[in-house]
């Protein structure tokens, strides 16, 4: 008789059915060359479209948060409580930079102005710019990195920082001029002649408008001639032992304004662009469709793997492989095209993404979005292997006299 | 022919077997009160018309289909009363195998094909394969192998079969028309194979077949006809001629 003595020091059970597995789950699944590339495209397209859409999302939610993240020196922002994201101007009256100053728990505060102004090049093209304009004597709020000039250039008269990174795109004459607007240009907002001081580099941002700073006062003249009343936020600064709740509520209580911290205010931001402008809708959809087209592609084609190879399946119960070891073929050949779908599909995911930041173009891959698609790609291959197994179990293994 | 009993305690012994296929109005007799004894040592040929009920029957006997009623008595086993997973694990290593159509994995060498059996009753694979090697070799296949089953000619596919059905050793072979899809020379070399190597005093052959040209081998054969066995005969140069008539 043969001699069925097992391998020393491992439990004959699991290496006999890992032996079976792998020499011959694999070479059945490797024989198939079309289908084992066509299960491992199908997989990969997936996850790509899952990993890309997602991380998208995720780029144009960070970018909404773009100029809050920029200028994030305060602890609390002071806002009129109906509005609903960064560039919402709605005014407040600037006596609240004084009620604010005066309050317990407030170490500064400064006020800061956003609007929508419109300018005009030298060449006479038309723009429409996001004018900030930052405290004259702290310059609180300044972008986080000059490229050209100093910060305190801004102080200079009619001085203005333009964006140094989208300048080539936003700031482009184009009626003669041809060319970027750049340091030492001069041009007209709002009828007011302002001279470009320098240039700053910041995040990107959603928001397709120029954003150009100035300071308070100047930023106040552009846009309405010296208006008191335009203050947009105030900026502020606990003291260091003061109660963020407390010092919070007091403001409210003596302004009959908001008062948000600065994650507060990103999301409140996020919130109103993901819902009001259907980009959660789109994208979510994006990404559900490229779970369902995953789904059906990799389970359509390895079901037919499995229908192909029925037979053998057959063979193997006629000849004493338990449903147990069969099913354990078919979720290694599954894990081994989707483990390298997976790998494909977020892969090229991220290739296209490094691509689409070098243009500009919003994404960010945060380390749960390869997560979250490897659990997608893990339900797609359960779905995928569900039906086959389901067919594999159901079989006879009579099946195998059908000549 | 050979040095068969027919006295002693058969390996198979059907009784009154009944296997139904369907239910109500659409329910098809397939076996209709089998009564059938194979003793060690013997091959026995199972003939008659297409859908008779032979290939049922062997499905039964080899335990891949349950019975609807009666008793089947193999190796000792009540199939009937046999759990399905037990059942399973009893045909690993009791039953050989060998089909019409081969079914060898095509995506597996000559070697890799035979080992398989051995393999399921968790042998190691270094060892499997080369039991396997030497089964081959035994089948006159010891150059082929590496090969792939697309590399072989219909007749190698089929002694590569044998190999795998035997490999381990079992008590009971049995085959599905083996040499359906050979020519007359190639059927003939592939049965002399199973009587020359099969056949020995523990283990018993059932073989299905339609071809007449290969019933000398047998030691008796049953001839079934609409689920039932009509009669079953020892093997002569008379019964030949009736069987070659007949079929």
């Amino acid at each position: 008789m043969i001699n069925t003595t097992p391998m020393d020091g491992a439990s004959p059970l699991f290496k006999s059915e890992i032996v079976i597995v792998y020499a011959i789950a694999l070479k059945m699944l490797l024989g198939d060359r079309l289908k084992y590339f066509g299960l491992i495209a199908g997989i990969a397209f997936a996850a790509m479209l899952i990993a890309q859409q997602a991380s998208i999302l995720v780029g144009f939610t960070k970018q909404t948060g773009a100029f809050i993240r920029d200028t994030a020196q305060a602890d609390l922002w002071i806002m009129d409580p109906q509005v609903r994201f960064s560039q919402d101007h709605i005014p407040l009256r600037e006596i609240m930079v004084h009620t604010v100053r005066g309050t317990p728990g407030v170490q500064w505060a400064v006020p800061l102005f956003q609007g929508f102004v419109r300018a005009r090049m030298p060449d006479g093209t038309n723009f429409t710019l996001i004018l900030v304009g930052l405290d004259d004597s702290s310059l609180t709020g300044a972008p986080p990195l000059m490229v050209e000039g100093a910060l305190t250039d801004l102080r200079r008269d009619r001085a203005v920082f333009i964006d140094a990174g989208t300048s080539a795109k936003k700031l482009r004459m184009k009626n003669g001029g041809n060319r970027p607007m750049q340091v030492g240009d001069t041009f007209s907002i709002m009828d007011h002649q302002a001279y470009i001081a320098g240039s700053y580099r910041s995040r990107t941002s959603f928001f397709w408008e120029p954003v150009l700073y100035t300071t308070y006062s100047r930023a106040l003249t552009f846009a309405a001639g010296g208006d008191r009343n335009l203050l947009s936020y105030v900026m502020v600064k606990l003291l260091p032992d003061a109660s963020l709740e407390q010092t919070r509520a007091l403001l409210q209580q003596r302004t009959g304004l908001a008062a948000r911290t600065n994650e507060e205010f990103i999301q409140l931001t996020a919130d109103y662009i993901l819902n009001e402008t259907g980009i959660l809708m789109n994208f979510g959809f994006a990404i559900l469709l490229g779970f369902a087209i995953g789904s059906l592609v990799a389970g359509q084609t390895f079901y037919n793997f499995t229908l192909d190879n029925l037979r053998h399946y057959g063979t193997l119960k006629a000849m004493g492989v338990s449903n147990r070891t069969l099913a354990g073929m078919l979720f290694l050949q599954v894990a081994v095209v989707s483990v390298l779908g997976y790998g494909i599909g977020v892969g090229m995911g991220s290739a296209l993404g490094l691509l689409m930041s070098s243009a500009g173009l919003a994404f960010s891959m945060p380390w749960q979005i390869p997560a979250i698609t490897a659990l997608a790609i893990l339900l797609v291959s359960l779905l995928a292997s569900w039906f086959s197994l389901r067919r594999v179990f159901a079989l006879e293994p009579a099946v195998v006299f059908k000549g | 022919m050979s040095l068969l009993s027919t006295s002693g305690t058969p390996v198979v012994s059907c009784r009154q077997l009944r296997k139904n296929f369907g239910s109500g109005e659409n329910q098809v007799q397939a076996l209709r009160g089998i009564n059938l004894d194979i003793y060690p040592g013997e091959l026995m040929m199972l003939v008659g018309p297409s859908g008779c009920g032979k290939t049922t029957l062997i499905s039964v006997i080899a335990g891949i289909l349950d019975a609807s009623a009666g008793e089947c008595q193999v190796l000792g086993e009540n199939l009937l009363t046999l759990a399905s997973a037990a059942r399973t694990q009893w045909r690993g290593k009791q039953i050989g195998f060998v089909f019409q159509a081969y079914n060898l994995l095509p995506t597996l060498t000559a070697a890799e094909n035979v080992a398989i059996p051995l393999l399921v009753q968790k042998l190691p694979r270094s060892q499997a394969l080369k039991q396997a090697a030497e089964m081959l070799q035994r089948v006159g296949l010891a150059e082929r192998i590496q090969a792939l089953p697309a590399q072989l000619s219909g007749g190698q596919q089929q002694r590569v079969a044998i190999a795998r059905a035997l490999v381990h050793q079992p008590p009971l072979l049995v085959c599905d028309e083996p040499t359906s899809a050979l020519d007359h020379h190639t059927g003939h070399q592939v049965m002399e194979l199973l009587r020359r190597v099969a056949t020995s005093a523990n283990r018993s052959l059932i073989v299905v077949t339609h071809d007449a040209r290969i019933f000398p081998f047998a030691d008796r054969i049953a001839h079934i006809e609409d689920g039932l066995i009509t009669h079953i005969a020892e093997n002569s140069p008379a019964l030949i001629k009736e069987s070659l008539h007949v079929a």
